[in-house]
This record gives C-alpha cells, sequence and structure tokens, in this order.
C-alpha cells in the first residue's frame, strides 16, 4: 500500500521540509577536533615510546597545528549557537549523559593542554626564543620534566576527544543513519588518519615519512573496514536504517560520498601510499592532501545526510 | 501525577484551529508553530484511507532532548511535562536532531522552543489552548494517573496508538483510531 503524508501549517525554518539545524559549522568542528585528536595521539604515542629523535615532526612541529585547529574548531562551534551569549552555560554544568557535555569538558582540558606541549618544544626549536618572565623559565623546566605525565593525560584525552566527534552523531536516535555505535570509532580513525596526513605531509625526514605512510595506510584500511561495517550494519537493520544507508547507495550522496570519500580519500592515496612501499617515488602532498580533503568530506556529507534521515510514521 | 494528551483521528478534521490557538496564546513568532496537522494517505481513490492527526511535543518519558541537552535546560517537570529554560538554553540544536517528532524548533530569539502543554494553563486547572478551542471536541487531555480522567476514560474505551514507539521514547500524545 502506497502511503503519503501531508504536513500542512508548518513551514519552520530550518526544520522543514528537512531538518537542518547544523550548518557548514559542525561538520568543521567535527573534522579539526578529530585531526588535533589524530596530532596529539601519535605526538604523545611516540613520546611514551621514546622515539622523539626518530619523529621530531610527529612529537614537536605537528602538535604546533593543534591549539590552532582546536580554537578555530571551538569558534565553529560558538557561530553555530543560536543563543550565542548564553554558551558559558555550557561550562556551569556536567552532564554525562549529554556527549555534548563531556566532549566540551574534553575540549575545555586538551586545548590548555595542547598550548603547553607547544610551548614546551619553542625553544629547542626556535633558538633565539626567549620567555619573558622568569617564572615562566620555570614552568619550562617543572614541563619538559614531567613530559611523559601530560603524554599519557593527552593520550588519554585524545582518544576521547577524537570518539566524541562520532558519539556526538550516533548518540542521537532519532537520525537513523548516525544512530549506529560504529561511528564514534570511524571518526576516531578517520581523524587519526587526517592527523598523520597532515605531520606526513610537514616531515622533511625521508625515514620518518615512510613509517608515517605505513600508520596512515593501516588506519585507512581500517577505516574501509569500518566504514562497509557501517553500511552492512544499516542494510541488515530496520527500515529507517536501510533507508540512510540507500543515501549513499543510489541516492543524493551517492556520487559525493564514493567519489570523494572512499575513491579520492581513501583507496586512491592508499594506492599511493603501497606503490611508495614498493619504490616509486610519489611526491607526499598527493596522498596527504587527498587524505585530508576526504576526511572534510566525510564530515559534510555525514552531518547533511543524518540531518535529511529521520524516523517514518 | 501523569499529563498525557489523546485524539480521536476519526474526529478530528483537519481544520488547524489548534494550531492557531497555540499560537496566540503563546505568542509563537510568525512563520513557526508548536503543534501543527499531519494527514496521511493510505492507498488510492477508491480504496483510500485517511488519517488526520494534530501533532505536537509528545512529552515523553524516556526523553532523548532532556538527555542529550549539555546544560540542563531542557527539563521534566511535574505531570511529565518536558519545558526549556530559556535562561540555561544555548542553542546547540541537540535537543533538535534528538528528536524523532521534529517537535522543538530554534526561536528567532535563539533558545529551543515548542509546546508546554500549555503549563501556564495547566497548573491553574485549565485545558492546554489546542484542546479548549478543538471545535470537534477530538482532544483529550489530563492525568493518566487518574482512572476516573478525561483521558483514562478515552483510552480505556478506544483502540490508541502512539507515534514511532520503536524509537523508545515511551511518547505521551495517544491517538485514538
Amino acid at each position: 500500500m502506497k502511503e503519503e503524508l501531508f504536513i500542512s501549517g508548518r513551514d519552520i525554518p530550518n526544520t522543514d521540509p528537512f531538518l537542518h539545524i547544523w550548518h557548514w559549522q559542525i561538520p568543521i568542528y567535527l573534522y579539526l577536533g578529530g585531526l588535533a585528536a589524530g596530532i596529539l595521539f601519535f605526538a604523545s604515542l611516540f613520546t611514551i615510546l621514546g622515539r622523539e629523535k626518530e619523529m621530531p615532526t610527529t612529537v614537536k612541529w605537528g602538535p604546533f597545528l593543534v591549539p590552532g585547529a582546536l580554537v578555530l574548531g571551538l569558534f565553529m562551534l560558538f557561530l553555530d549557537l543560536k543563543h550565542q551569549m548564553y554558551f558559558w552555560r555550557l561550562y556551569m554544568t556536567v552532564r554525562f549523559e549529554s556527549p555534548m557535555s563531556w566532549g566540551a569538558w574534553v575540549l575545555m582540558f586538551i586545548t590548555p593542554l595542547s598550548f603547553v606541549w607547544v610551548a614546551s618544544y619553542l625553544r629547542e626549536l626556535i633558538p633565539s626564543w626567549n620567555w619573558k618572565y622568569k617564572w615562566l623559565w620555570t614552568v619550562e623546566g617543572w614541563v619538559i620534566k614531567n613530559r611523559m605525565v601530560m603524554a599519557w593525560v593527552i593520550i588519554f584525552l585524545a582518544v576521547i576527544l577524537g570518539i566524541y566527534t562520532g558519539i556526538l552523531l550516533s548518540a542521537f536516535n532519532a537520525r537513523p543513519l548516525w544512530n549506529n555505535s560504529i561511528l564514534g570509532p570511524l571518526f576516531l580513525v578517520s581523524g587519526m588518519s587526517t592527523g598523520v596526513a597532515a605531520v606526513m605531509w610537514m616531515s622533511k625526514s625521508h625515514e620518518e615519512r615512510k613509517i608515517l605512510s605505513r600508520i596512515d595506510l593501516l588506519l585507512i584500511l581500517i577505516e574501509l573496514f569500518f566504514i562497509t561495517h557501517m553500511i552492512m550494519g544499516a542494510l541488515a537493520g530496520s527500515q529507517v536504517m536501510i533507508q540512510a544507508a540507500s543515501l549513499f547507495l543510489g541516492g543524493e550522496f551517492t556520487v559525493s560520498f564514493w567519489v570523494f570519500v572512499i575513491v579520492l580519500g581513501l583507496l586512491f592515496p592508499a594506492t599511493l601510499e603501497i606503490l611508495e612501499l614498493f619504490g616509486y617515488k610519489i611526491p607526499v602532498a598527493i596522498p596527504a592532501f587527498l587524505i585530508l580533503l576526504g576526511g572534510l568530506v566525510f564530515r559534510f556529507i555525514m552531518v547533511e545526510a543524518g540531518q535529511i534521515t529521520r524516523y517514518l510514521y | 501525577m501523569r499529563y498525557a494528551m489523546a485524539i480521536d483521528t476519526r474526529k478530528c478534521v483537519g481544520c488547524s484551529d489548534c494550531v492557531i490557538a497555540c499560537q496566540t496564546e503563546n505568542n509563537v513568532p510568525l512563520g513557526y508553530c508548536r503543534d501543527w496537522i499531519t494527514e496521511t494517505v493510505d492507498g488510492s481513490y477508491p480504496n483510500v484511507e485517511i488519517e488526520l492527526r494534530s501533532e505536537r511535543c509528545n512529552h515523553c518519558d524516556n526523553s532523548p532532548c532532556v538527555r542529550c541537552c549539555p546544560t540542563g535546560a531542557s527539563h521534566i517537570v511535574e505531570g511529565g511535562v518536558v519545558l526549556v529554560e530559556h535562561g540555561l538554553c544555548i542553542g546547540c540544536g541537540a535537543c533538535i536532531q534528538s528528536c524523532p517528532y521534529d517537535a522543538r524548533y530554534s526561536h528567532p530569539e535563539g533558545w529551543v522552543d515548542k509546546c508546554t502543554f500549555c503549563n501556564h494553563r495547566v497548573t491553574k486547572g485549565e485545558k492546554p489552548a489546542c484542546v479548549s478551542v478543538c471545535p470537534t471536541k477530538c482532544m483529550y487531555f489530563g492525568d493518566l494517573d487518574d482512572p476516573d480522567s478525561e483521558i483514562s476514560n478515552a483510552l480505556k474505551n478506544r483502540k490508541h496508538k502512539v507515534l514511532a514507539p520503536e524509537a523508545g521514547t515511551k511518547p505521551h500524545i495517544f491517538y485514538l483510531i
């Protein structure tokens, strides 16, 4: 039986005919959060493993991107708030049931820590750098002494931050495309992959690039597995889940998803990285740029497509 | 006490009086509405069946909007009524995303707005504006915990359904079918 649905007397801005309450700022925020989490994860990982000397860009130079990314990301989040002058209410309470609440708190801790991490390497990387006040020298000495502790704290927070960018979406039962438990890990792996790509692009050491490229290849494979898993899970789900998956399988997001995310964002850079393993000379900028772009497009598609999926009644 | 509403889909003619009454009573900004009429058409002429429903916030027991609110602006008051505290709302839109009924919207002033079950009237013992104006008297409102209330009787005597029960929200707007 064919069922038609008419809703009369309702044409609410950003709600009808399709929900569009989150705009371009949110995917950029999710992207920058994932990127920052990825960079910080590997910076602290290689610090914990004691391989700073081998991986100078990953540990020291890469994190320079993070404070800027996080501040810009938070600003994007602020831009998309509709009651902006009340944003401080976010930090007047902790609500564990709300991913947005604990995500905001994680950002509150990891953002200053990323500034401290970068500051602790300033004098080593820029020899002419001098702290203006004496107490800053004391603080610096203390931070450098406790760098290992900081690395452990940051690696823990980075994983939460990376997963949070996915859970923020997957916690919404009302949006079937988002509502799957693989989205958190998927966004984490995707964020890590973009983080590694950014650092790989910055690195001048051939050896470091090779290690990063192998890590990235592994991350891409995991990401492809998770995406397959997500689509298969949706297709095996209820009617609303099947409709959500069909947006990528013949629906309006098919081309953007398969061309920009899967082929250009994952398969092609992975192929280039495999070719490089076999000794072909590939300019690092190509796979790195494609991975970074693919990650951004992926978040835009997920945020846009997720909002138009809903319960049917 | 547990407030709920029942709407008789066989009596409703879809006149939108409830919509207008709500907009007037609650000063809903132009172009917005807290309740609306949905018409579903099954089949095609001559074998066609139409259902008319006046829809609004379902004041769910397991309300996803209250759970996902990062500041506690969305909260539940006595009688199970879900409300939004304007001074706490940051307008993040999480509750709008979380609602399977798309019952919430972003008020032009920034905070999120929705049906309040006319809490300001109900606490005074009056009926919600939409119920009080319905010309076909197809809407019932009252306390589910009271077995003799109008709503309890309506649900006792008629077959009824809720919208998207599979969303697990335990909605409290019932449709008599």
